[in-house]
């Protein structure tokens, strides 16, 4: 039991895992609705463009917070729009508003070098930089996420379904897309401290794609997800200071891992099963 | 009376390039209606227009009584072709009915006690209550095409819009889906659906609307499933039967070589989809030759 408790008489690990549990929630949830609507790159886009809003904000001398979240929701919904409006894919229009983002960022920061080793800390995540106040913020999204698919589960369960269907139902899609928009962009700010930007990606979408291999019903994959997403945070967190591992990528390692597990487990039960049939009938 | 669906003078195009010309539709109340016309006629297109998801480049569309302009209208529902869907969504049939009453229940995430009753009625109505539970992948293509049709009929519509409702589905299915529309017909639901199988519109529906780039001509099957006209709206040979009370309608044959049935090595196998193409056409000879062969290939189809 001691080594469950011993890395608590830290404060970076006792903060550092608050943080990564309710990243996992946070991530695990919004990750259902990414996946589904078959938009995994978006995460990993976002995540890039926020960088640039982060420098910008900086350079600018503005609250982080503030600058980097109104430039990831900006860039959101210029992706939904792009989309939307033009013959560009939603992958392309990603592919193009983010790394014109990202590279904002990369262009400042070798004009600027003097603060290149704290954006280190937001590309890779530092978890020992992890203060209460940045568990609050996380905590804060966290709510306001939760409270924000709560509110409007039916509407955008519908227009995740099928988008265009919904709208002739009478669901306002572009609010449901901006309120997601919105949602996604605070959680990646609000993520990016602990995983990093190069790893969000991996985090919204690892959870939920486990979550979709165990069940075929929506609700319990939200579950799952957000389940998977805040164990895998913990034990994450655990591992990679025994391990003495960036707690980022462990997080992500694990993840993967239990994805690996999980597939392995639903192949074989499907074979298995075909077996059986192909048994009955011969 | 003031139709029900009103559209006048209608012109839609995408960029430079028009789809719908001067179209001018009247439906009324109590109508069932069949859309037909060629790939690319602009049937989709209208039905969009009528559902508010598109808006004409000139002309007024009334729906109700109230302008479409870019926003659906409360009183239409709308049932996707079923290869649109996907299948592999993690949803049940109660939650895709569900989504047809999302304008008319609370804001609470689950279902309120009038929202289940209303599911249960009906799925109920459409013999598919046994699967309310099940994912929606786990049903027959009869019973899929019936969980669109529930999740539009919980929403009360006085216009129901299908788009092809009987493609993707035997034989069978089909007919026993146009059954199901003419029963809700009866029951005061006006519809107007798209088709591809002009010999099912010819049998179950009053009123059919030829349409290509702009409404050939309208009417009931009998009018309107004329050789001229069809020639006109499918820019080919149609051949029109009538035969013991029916209508039959099919493309002229034309030969085939072996050549043409071959599997295509990039494209994939190019037989053509219906076995009639195949057989032999006299022209000139009598149109009781024609339907003897048309029946032969109906029995080879099936």
């Amino acid at each position: 039991m001691n080594w469950l408790l011993e890395p608590f008489q830290y404060e970076f690990f006792r903060t550092g895992t608050m943080a990564a549990l309710l990243a996992g929630v946070l991530c695990g949830l919004l990750g259902v609705y990414i996946v589904l609507r078959g938009m995994s790159y978006i995460g990993h886009g976002l995540s890039h463009a926020i960088f640039g809003g982060a420098v910008v904000s900086f350079v600018m001398q503005w609250n982080f917070y503030l600058g980097a979240g109104l430039w990831g929701f900006l860039a959101a919904v210029l992706i939904n729009q792009t989309a939307r409006r033009t013959r560009i894919g939603a992958d392309a229009a990603i592919g193009v508003i983010t790394t014109a983002s990202f590279a904002i960022g990369v262009a400042l920061i070798s004009r600027y070098r003097r603060f290149t080793q704290s954006f280190d800390a937001a590309l890779f995540g530092n978890i020992l930089g992890v203060t209460w106040t940045d568990v609050a913020v996380i905590a804060a999204v966290t709510l306001l996420v939760g409270l924000g698919i709560f509110l409007a589960y039916k509407q955008l369960l519908f227009t995740t379904f099928d988008s265009e269907v919904a709208r002739i139902y009478g669901v306002h899609t572009e609010w449901m897309d901006t309120l997601f928009a919105l949602m996604l962009a605070a959680a990646i700010i609000a993520s990016m401290q602990v995983l990093g930007v190069t790893l969000i990606a991996a985090a919204l979408v690892i959870p939920a794609i486990t979550a979709r291999l165990l069940t075929d019903s929506f609700d319990r994959m939200m579950l799952y997800s957000a389940t998977i997403g805040a164990a895998s945070g913990v034990f994450g967190m655990y591992l990679s200071y025994y391990v003495d591992v960036a707690s980022g990528a462990t997080i992500v390692l694990l993840q993967s891992s239990i994805f690996a597990v999980v597939l392995a487990i639903v192949s074989a039960r499907k074979l298995t099963a075909r077996r059986l049939t192909h048994t009955h009938i011969g | 009376m003031q139709p029900l669906v009103d559209l006048n003078h209608v012109s839609f195009g995408y960029g430079a390039t028009p789809v719908l010309e001067d179209v001018s539709l009247h439906l009324h109340a109590g109508q069932f209606a069949a859309l037909v016309g060629p790939s690319g006629a602009g049937k989709t297109s209208l039905l969009k227009l009528i559902l508010g998801t598109l808006r004409p480049t000139h002309g007024s569309l009334v729906i109700g009584g109230r302008a479409v302009d870019g926003s659906p209208a409360s009183q239409v529902a709308y049932v996707p072709q079923v290869e649109t869907v996907d299948w592999n969504f993690p949803v049940t049939v109660e939650q895709v009915v569900l989504m047809g009453r999302v304008r008319k229940s609370g804001i609470w995430p689950w279902p309120s006690a009038e929202d289940r009753r209303r599911v249960a009625d009906v799925l109920e109505r459409l013999e598919i209550a046994p699967m309310a539970k099940r994912h929606i992948r786990d049903l027959s293509g009869g019973q899929q095409q019936r969980v669109f049709l529930a999740r539009a009929l919980i929403a009360e519509p006085t216009l129901l819009v299908l788009d092809e409702p009987t493609s993707g589905v035997d034989m069978r299915t089909a007919e026993n889906v146009l059954h199901l529309l003419a029963d809700l017909n009866r029951q005061g639901i006006t519809i107007l659906m798209t088709t591809h199988d002009l010999n099912a519109a010819a049998a179950h529906l009053p009123w059919v609307i030829c349409l290509n780039c702009r409404v050939i001509a309208e009417g009931a099957p009998e009018d309107v499933f004329t050789e001229a006209i069809l020639n006109r709206t499918y820019h080919g040979e149609m051949m029109v039967i009538h035969h013991d009370g029916m209508i039959l309608i099919h493309q002229r044959p034309h030969h085939h070589t072996h050549q043409d049935l071959l599997p295509n090595p990039v494209l994939g196998h190019s037989a053509p989809t219906t076995p009639v193409m195949v057989l032999p056409f006299v022209p000139g000879e009598s149109s009781v030759h024609g339907a003897q062969n048309v029946e032969v290939a109906y029995e080879l189809a099936a």
